[in-house]
């Protein structure tokens, strides 16, 4: 866990203050909608199809239990007692009120939460690996420079308006869990043939109306630099990006049509003037930010405790705990994923009492720490695997042991058209119909692992172009089809999907995607060879022969 | 259902009528012919020419205070005369989503 310093505190509660002004202002007609929407935008407020949404900032998803709790609390006393988690890792509410939103700030600023860098045309909450500090074979913890990064770009007077919103993600795993080469700037820790520590900066990633896998544009940036690089990206960006055209207005469109090494020689120019000069970070300021992170005091425990070799006899057990238990860095400890994706239940919605419920259980369980990930799960980072069987008890009775994780029922999916303003077609039914479809855990299981990403429009909220199965919902003479892509992927080898085929109505979505699964059980050439893979080898010819051959 | 916040031009093709947010809490609303808001779409005045629509949106636009981002919406006219949301986006908008929400109220 971060723990908040003065300023922080400082900042986040003059932030109330000053909103609750700015919302009464509106209030009395003294500011009117023009004046106002972007002040409301950048404390996280939008406004949805029945009402006003909510997003609440989760810097790079880790919460404490008092933090959950929070939540838990603005959920019931300020909504409609639940909360959606997203795709970057914050959490929306969906039905609040203009007028209460303040109080609901003023009540989440008590716990160090705010709803800053959620929205508006700067730098978004900096997103990670939910795994970091955790996960086995990391570099080290990126959680600290996704720190530094947040402390830099708030509020950062040169990067408040840029031409449009802008996304940072850092891993330090091998294996990319932050999806790094679908944002703006994609960081990736990893050490050089000398062993030193250093930054892979990629740009230009992004999905949307045009997607594009993230380019590298330098290989390596020594920690020190990494302020300096990154500014010196974003004062090209600044520079050069188009605010003429919202949809060519993302740093990717410009990478894009610069190419490349153009974009790179233009920032290697912007930084050769700048990179020995105040945005150089000595050792000391990472060290004072390294040193507010807060580790638990790990036990020495037995690699396999007596507790969990009696509950394998339990099968449901076992099913659970081969499905969302994880390595952790600590003999002993385990990676607990949540799933929040329940059989016929809309993908990432908790409702306040599962938040509490859960915040119990990371007091007893997990040193008091939650992680959220982007794929609309939560996870407990430290659970000791003696008090596994006790967990998966307490998370069964709260409906948080769904033993889906990675398989095809764990389903990211946007809000869709059930709430957006944007959305041109629903995402949640369609999700909701599918976990039912997959429901048998026998057959995820003979599936393995594939993941479907669901988006209610182009602007792709639900990921769907690096969907192993991509649905993305489109309008055709007012009614809802839906276009499927197969073959993408947002880890290390990101991809963005290809298309099969005309896009179907909503009530064939399902049908079509059992079709590509069963196609894909007798096309792989073994029962470990991932959906994905099977795409990779043979191209999406044989999965759309089956899904148009009687349609 | 193409976004409203996507239209570039008003075109009406049938009855129509303005929608909009309530300022203070986000609620559904609907112009009326009284020039006041409802949450209850049976009082919406209903327009069937550009002009007509242009003008209640007009008039709507110009209650900044009362409602945020009016719009025109399509709806239908029963044979008994009752106003229907004339697309999906509306009829969600009028009755809520259509999925059973995670907490029943």
């Amino acid at each position: 866990m971060y723990a908040y310093d003065e300023i922080d505190r400082t900042l986040v509660n003059e932030r109330v203050e000053e909103f609750r002004d700015q919302v009464k202002r509106r209030l009395s007609g003294e500011l009117t909608e023009d004046e106002f929407k972007m002040l409301r935008l950048q404390n996280g407020v939008y406004l949805q199809l029945h009402a006003y949404m909510f997003r609440v900032a989760i810097p790079y998803g880790t919460l404490s239990s008092q933090q959950l709790r929070r939540l838990a609390h603005v959920a019931r006393r300020y909504d409609r007692g639940y909360g959606h988690f997203t795709t970057r890792q914050n959490i929306q509410f969906n039905w609040i009120k203009l007028a209460e939103l303040p109080d609901a700030l003023a009540d989440l600023a008590e716990v160090g939460i705010h709803a800053m860098q959620t929205s508006g045309n700067n730098t978004r909450n900096v997103t990670s690996d939910q795994w970091a500090g955790v996960a086995p074979g990391e570099i080290e913890d990126p959680r600290i420079w996704a720190e530094i990064l947040r402390q830099y770009t708030t509020l950062h007077p040169e990067f408040s308006f840029l031409p449009r919103k802008f996304k940072f993600a850092i891993t330090a795993s091998e294996h990319d869990r932050a999806a790094v080469k679908i944002h703006d700037i994609g960081l990736r820790l990893h050490k050089n043939a000398e062993g030193e520590t250093g930054f892979e900066v990629l740009v230009g990633g992004g999905l949307g109306r045009t997607p594009f896998i993230g380019k590298t544009i330098k290989p390596f940036v020594v920690g020190s630099d990494l302020l300096s690089y990154v500014e010196a990206i974003m004062r090209v960006y600044n520079q050069y990006g188009r605010r003429d055209n919202i949809y060519k207005a993302r740093i990717k469109i410009l990478v894009h049509e610069l190419g490349i090494e153009k974009f790179a020689h233009e920032v290697e120019e912007e930084w050769q003037q700048m990179r020995d000069g105040a945005l150089k970070l000595d050792e000391d300021v990472v060290e004072d930010i390294r040193a507010r992170f807060f580790y638990p005091a790990y036990e020495k425990l037995a690699h396999v405790p007596d507790e969990l070799r009696k509950a394998a006899h339990d099968p449901q057990f076992e099913a659970w705990r081969k499905n969302s238990v994880f390595p952790h860095k600590v003999q002993g400890y385990s990676i607990v994923t949540i799933s929040l994706k329940p059989v016929g239940g809309p993908p990432g919605d908790a409702t306040a009492e599962q938040m509490d419920t859960l915040a119990d259980l990371a007091d007893k369980y997990s040193f008091g720490e939650i992680r959220v990930g982007h794929e609309q799960n939560l996870a407990l980072p430290h659970v000791a695997k003696r008090d596994l069987p006790a967990l998966w008890k307490a998370l069964d009775k709260a409906g948080l042991a769904t033993p889906n994780v990675n398989l095809v029922s764990d389903i990211i999916a946007c809000p869709g058209l059930d709430y957006c303003s944007l959305a041109n077609a629903r995402s949640i039914p369609i999700a909701q119909e599918l976990t039912r479809r997959f429901a048998n855990h026998d057959t995820a299981n003979l599936i393995g692992r594939l993941h479907i990403n669901i988006s209610g429009c182009i602007n792709a909220c639900g990921h769907h172009h690096v969907g192993h199965i991509g649905i993305l919902g489109v309008e055709k003479n007012g009614e809802e089809f839906y276009q499927i892509t197969i073959g993408g992927r947002a880890d290390e080898n990101a991809e963005l999907g290809a298309l099969i085929g005309p896009a179907v109505p909503y009530g064939d979505v399902a049908d079509v995607v059992e079709d590509i699964v069963e196609a894909y059980l007798v096309l792989r050439a073994r029962p470990d060879e991932l959906f994905v893979d099977t795409v990779k080898r043979l191209g999406v010819e044989p999965f759309r022969e089956r899904v148009y051959a009687t349609r | 259902m193409t976004s409203p916040l996507e239209q570039k031009k008003i075109k009406i093709t049938g009855p129509s009528i303005v929608t909009a947010n309530r300022t203070w809490d986000g609620v559904v609303i609907y112009r009326t012919a009284g020039k006041d808001w409802s949450t209850d779409l049976s009082e919406a005045a209903i327009v069937r020419a550009a002009d007509e629509a242009r003008a209640l949106l007009a008039e709507s636009m110009a209650d900044d205070l009362g409602a945020i981002g009016p719009y025109i919406a399509p709806v239908e006219i029963g044979e008994d005369g009752k106003i229907e949301p004339g697309n999906l986006r509306e009829q969600i908008r009028l009755s809520g989503v259509t999925i059973g929400l995670p907490v029943q109220a």
